[in-house]
């Protein structure tokens, strides 16, 4: 009872402020939402120590969904540690979120509108990770989809938002194109849905094969291909990441709940929530591998040049997620959960910071026009460097502790992909501690870039936002070292019981924990000179990023324009899909169908209707005339016929 | 010789009536003047329907008299029936109309009596002859009906247009019947039908180029295509009692003998004459969609609408079984009750002391005038032969006999045509409701207008309910002519 109140009081709340805002007014909805999740979150704390230290999993069946033939399904929240702390992030990031939102939709017009979206979303998100079977997974899947479409395209007005939020939406349907075809591949081959039935029978299918497409393949690496394609849109990974960055068209707070903290890391929620599946696929998990390494790389890349400050978290955001997955990739799940969860609440505090400073700046998101304003927003100041050290992984801060277990679990794994995984991961470490210092730098420091009229409305956040930012800021301080060792440390195998799967014979983590010095010590090493590099370039001076771009202008422009990737895919799909749209709907529908069709008929008709009347002249010799015709061409007729 | 017995006249009792009625109302007509308009017409109401009852107390039976020239059946009640029905109606409906527009005089009710009088001896007639006499008692009574508008250009012109064609046509049908009596040697229909049935003139061509005329001559009067051609002219012309006239009554006495000229004496030539009905009902159903969508004139337009009734009405006769025939004389009755609806809601359309009649004056009736609105959409429906409007019906009862029939290309154009013509009717539906409100028509409705678009419109509603009556007695009448 006490989950199914975490579970649907957002959803209530919801549906109070969707539909009813109008009589409780902006306050009403408001309080209504942040009340509810507010208390979805202190549940979920409770649940999180009860289940995740000493309390068996728990599994509490609501109805029956659906009952066809040998198919049967039902909603059922599966409460075990894994959930527990995707129902922790979710819930207390939702919470936080509300409440900012309070705070930063001050001026908007739809403020009920708003915060029933978020709730709505938070009700979906708890849905995906409570999920115990494939088709309720993915009916959170959409409900987070959904969610996130509205709340991109909050700002209805703006095209930008409109196009954004359709494009968020339509590069997800690749991908859940991908992962529906998993789940009827699953049932087909496993004759049901339900979580525990399938991992039970995995180990059966394991190297046996199927025809998929003509071709024999492997059964349980097809399946898990397919949903791995699910979770790459979702999560934003290389090929189908485009989406991300444009869904920053959504106002911040939404940035920051869902394409940061929660909805984006669906995937690796899924990937790890499967892994008794993806372990007996060795080949999934190396493409998971090289897909994650190769993203982290590709975002943080891009993000070097970006100089919109929430476009530079986004691609941070892509970045991290794909050391989530090569994490998950290499077997270390707990380590990609671990990485999930510090970076759920640095994040958040990152993007609810970035919001501070464009709720104070009066919009303005580009960085060129910023400067100088850690004397104006001093907290805002001091929560973005807590923010971006943890992101960087700057010790003692959370991201330290998590993002220096994702690489070591890398290298530990051994594997030729697990070295690839490492090395890159160094590097990203190296640009991401650049960018974020780029960003702090660029942002805070050096002369005022800014107008004189914005510069004197600058103010600081009001309370309501920054309390949220506190907490979360505690949370990019501590929860990495605090979760540390029940997470990852010598209590794993206790706390996360059976909800996480990894064959003994290759346990990375394991590995982790014993290897040399300098491979432990890299990745930080990496970072400070990302951050020296940094301050060098943008304190010191300040002439030579230009002068680089100019001298490196291809480069620079590969970078500035996100490795093309917007461009190619106007030009492979885009393009010749709104071509074939077109020509299918003036020249198909317009010309073909209603041409010959209804508009043709309704022509042809109109033409007869004339002729027909045209013979009408009003003469009475002519209707004489027409008669005689008739008689002699009916006789006519009989003589001929005989 | 044979001599009159007063028992060979019952039979033509209520055409005896209405003779010598129509005499007496002449008389007090000329007596009184053009003050005793209101009271000749009511009277003339009056006779036609004690006619009416004399024909439903009168034999039901087979009963023929006058040596053969006149017979008395089922059939015959049925459609003398539906024609002192719609007789009397129109009487009613040109009360108003009359007294409004300065064209009261007592001979337009005297003459719809001798019309109906006509109408009368047409469906009895049971002989060329017989046929001819009521057929032109009928014509020249609608001849001067149709111009009774004397000051109007439009009615005397559309007057003499129904003359001259009308002579022409007459022409037709005499010569026809003049060609039949030369290879049959008869004109009466029981003998003729024995001269077909024992020797093999039906097949011989004089026979068939006669039929061919008679069949002209007669389709002229139902206005079949290709010899419609006056009756858009007309109905525009005449003054609108006189069209709601006009579309009713004559047209059903017209079709009932057209019935039962080719069923009762040519039967056996029915393989002949089948095909010249099939391409007539075609054409008929064909132009009567197609151009009525272009017309803005509400009374043209349902000249075109009677068209291309007409047409599906010889379906039905097309099929040539009893089951056919019992669809047409639905079909004639549930038709007559829509056409006289419609033209009651025609009538009552008047703007500021002038009668208008645009399709669009109806624009936002539905607003100013819901219960007409609802009232002649429901009428608009039915002609279209949308379910569960009476109208489907009749439309459902002649397909159904033509399928039976195996008249497959018949009954695809039907529909065809059906879809075209439900855009006009539908049009005017779109109109009442859709369109921006034009000038409210005057308050408030007579109320033998509304009486009548009432009545009419509760019937096209709720016939699919409780059709059994009105079906069965069909059948009876069906059974009569074509057992």
């Amino acid at each position: 009872m006490l989950y199914a109140l975490i579970v649907f009081l957002p959803a209530v709340a919801a549906l109070i402020a969707g539909f009813f805002g109008r009589w409780i007014g902006d306050r009403g909805a408001q309080m209504v939402t942040c009340g509810a999740v507010t208390i979805a979150a202190v549940l979920s704390i409770l649940t999180f120590f009860e289940i995740g230290f000493g309390g068996a999993p728990q599994h509490v069946e609501l109805l029956r969904w659906m009952q066809s033939g040998s198919f049967e399904m039902s909603w059922a929240l599966q409460i075990d540690t894994l959930t527990c702390v995707m129902l922790v992030v979710v819930t207390v990031v939702s919470a936080l979120v509300h409440w900012y939102s309070v705070g930063y939709m001050d001026h908007d017009h739809h403020k009920s509108r708003f915060m029933a979206y978020l709730s709505l979303f938070t009700f979906a998100m708890l849905m995906l990770v409570t999920a115990d079977n494939f088709v309720q997974l993915f009916f959170g899947w959409e409900g987070v989809g959904l969610a996130s479409y509205l709340l991109i395209g909050f700002w209805y007005d703006r095209p930008s938002a409109n196009a954004a939020a359709i494009k968020a939406f339509v590069v997800n349907r690749v991908g859940d194109f991908g992962f529906a075809l998993g789940i009827m591949g699953v049932f087909l081959v496993f004759n049901s849905v339900d979580f525990a039935t399938v991992f039970a029978a995995t180990a059966i299918k394991a190297g046996q094969t199927f025809s998929f497409l003509g071709m024999q393949l492997d059964i349980v690496t097809t399946l898990t291909m397919l949903l791995f394609l699910g979770a790459m849109g979702k999560s934003a990974q290389l090929f189908l990441h485009t989406w991300l960055p444009d869904a920053m068209e959504g106002p911040t707070p939404v940035s920051a709940l869902i394409h940061a903290a929660t909805m984006v890391t669906a995937g690796v929620f899924m990937v790890v929530r499967l892994s008794p599946m993806f372990e007996y696929a060795p080949t999934t998990l190396m493409v998971v591998t090289i897909v994650g390494a190769a993203t982290a790389f590709f975002a943080a890349s891009v993000g070097l040049v970006q100089n919109d400050i929430k476009r530079v978290i986004a691609y941070s955001t892509c970045s991290q997620l794909g050391y989530m997955f090569f994490a998950a990739g290499v077997s270390a799940y707990s380590a990609a959960m671990f990485h999930l969860f510090t970076h759920a609440f640095f994040k958040a505090l990152l993007f609810l910071g970035a919001g501070s400073v464009i709720h104070g700046m009066s919009g303005e998101q580009d960085m060129r026009r910023m400067g100088g304003l850690y004397t104006l927003l001093p907290l805002t100041y001091a929560l973005m460097w807590i923010g971006s050290l943890s992101l960087a992984g700057i010790i003692p801060l959370s991201g330290y502790w998590s993002k220096d277990l994702v690489l070591e679990a890398a290298f530990a794994a051994g594997s030729g992909v697990g070295y690839f995984a490492y090395w890159t991961g160094v590097t990203v470490a190296l640009m991401t501690a650049f960018y974020s210092g780029r960003l702090l730098f660029m942002t805070f420091h050096g002369p005022a870039r800014v107008d004189k009229a914005v510069m004197s409305h600058a103010h600081e956040a009001p309370k309501v936002m920054n309390v949220p930012n506190l907490i979360l800021a505690l949370g990019a301080i501590v929860a990495g070292f605090w979760a540390y060792d029940f997470m990852v440390g010598e209590g794993r195998a206790a706390f996360w019981g059976n909800a996480i799967f990894v064959m003994p014979s290759h346990d990375p983590i394991e590995h982790a924990h014993h290897l040399p010095w300098p491979i432990v010590w890299l990745p930080m090493l990496a970072a400070v000179l990302g951050l020296v590099l940094s301050w060098f370039l943008y304190v010191r001076r300040p002439d030579l990023p230009a002068r680089w771009a100019t001298v490196n202008a291809p480069l620079y422009k590969f970078l500035l324009n996100k490795w093309y990737f917007d461009e190619l895919y106007d030009l492979i799909f885009v393009g010749p899909a709104k071509w074939l749209g077109r020509t299918l709907w003036k020249g198909g529908d317009g010309k073909i169908i209603d041409g010959f069709g209804p508009d043709g008929f309704a022509a042809m008709t109109i033409q007869l209707a004339r002729r027909a009347v045209a013979a009408q002249s009003g003469y009475v010799y002519h209707y004489a005339f027409a008669m005689l015709i008739g008689v002699a061409a009916l006789v006519t007729f009989f003589l001929v016929m005989g | 010789m044979t001599t009159l017995s007063m028992s060979d006249l019952m039979p033509a009792l209520p055409e005896l009536w209405v003779a010598a009625a129509s005499l007496v109302l002449l008389l007090i007509g000329t007596f009184r003047g053009d003050r005793g308009t209101g009271l000749v017409s009511w009277l003339s109401i009056a006779v036609l329907i004690i006619a009416a009852v004399l024909v439903v107390s009168g034999p039901q039976d087979k009963t023929v008299t006058f040596g053969g020239m006149f017979i008395v059946d089922a059939f015959g009640v049925f459609a003398k029936v539906l024609a002192l029905l719609g007789s009397s109606l129109a009487i009613i409906m040109s009360l108003g109309y009359l007294r409004n527009e300065g064209m009261a005089r007592f001979e337009f009710p005297i003459l719809i009596v001798l019309a109906t009088l006509g109408m009368m001896m047409m469906i009895s007639a049971n002989d060329m002859m017989s046929l001819y006499l009521g057929l032109e008692l009928q014509s020249l009574a609608l001849y001067v009906v149709a111009a009774f508008k004397r000051d109007s250009v439009r009615a005397t012109e559309a007057g003499l247009k129904y003359f001259v064609l009308g002579a022409l046509s007459s022409g037709m049908l005499l010569y026809g019947i003049s060609l039949i009596y030369g290879f049959t040697g008869s004109t009466n229909f029981v003998q003729l039908a024995e001269t077909l049935r024992s020797t093999d003139v039906a097949h011989s061509v004089g026979l068939i180029v006669g039929l061919v005329f008679l069949v002209s001559g007669l389709a002229f009067k139902v206005s079949a295509v290709p010899f419609h051609m006056w009756t858009p002219d007309v109905y525009e012309g005449a003054a609108t009692p006189v069209t709601a006239f006009l579309a009713a009554a004559p047209k059903i006495a017209a079709m009932a003998l057209f019935l039962r000229t080719l069923v009762a004496p040519f039967m056996e030539a029915f393989a002949q004459w089948q095909q010249i009905i099939v391409v007539i009902a075609i054409a008929s159903m064909a132009l009567g969609a197609f151009a009525a969508l272009r017309q803005d004139n509400l009374k043209r337009l349902m000249a075109y609408s009677s068209i291309g009734h007409m047409g599906y009405a010889l379906m039905g006769l097309a099929a040539g079984t009893s089951q056919g025939l019992q669809g047409v004389l639905v079909y004639l009755a549930l038709y007559l009750v829509m056409n006289v609806g419609t033209f009651a809601a025609i009538l009552t359309m008047r703007v500021r002391g002038t009668m208008v009649e645009g399709v669009n004056d109806l624009a936002g009736l539905g607003k100013s005038n819901p219960m007409m609105a609802f009232a002649l959409a429901i009428l608009m429906f039915s002609l279209a032969g949308i379910p569960p409007m009476a109208g489907f019906f009749g439309k459902f009862y002649v397909f159904l006999a033509a399928v039976d029939a195996k008249l497959y290309v018949m009954a695809v154009a039907g529909v065809l045509s059906s879809v075209v013509a439900a855009y006009y009717y539908l049009r005017i539906i779109k109109v009442m409701y859709f369109d921006d409100p034009a000038e409210s028509f005057e308050q408030p409705m007579p109320g033998e207008m509304r009486a009548i678009l009432a009545v009419s419109g509760a019937f096209t509603l709720l016939f699919v309910l409780y059709p059994a009556p009105l079906l069965a007695w069909a059948r009876i009448a069906a059974g009569a002519l074509l057992p």
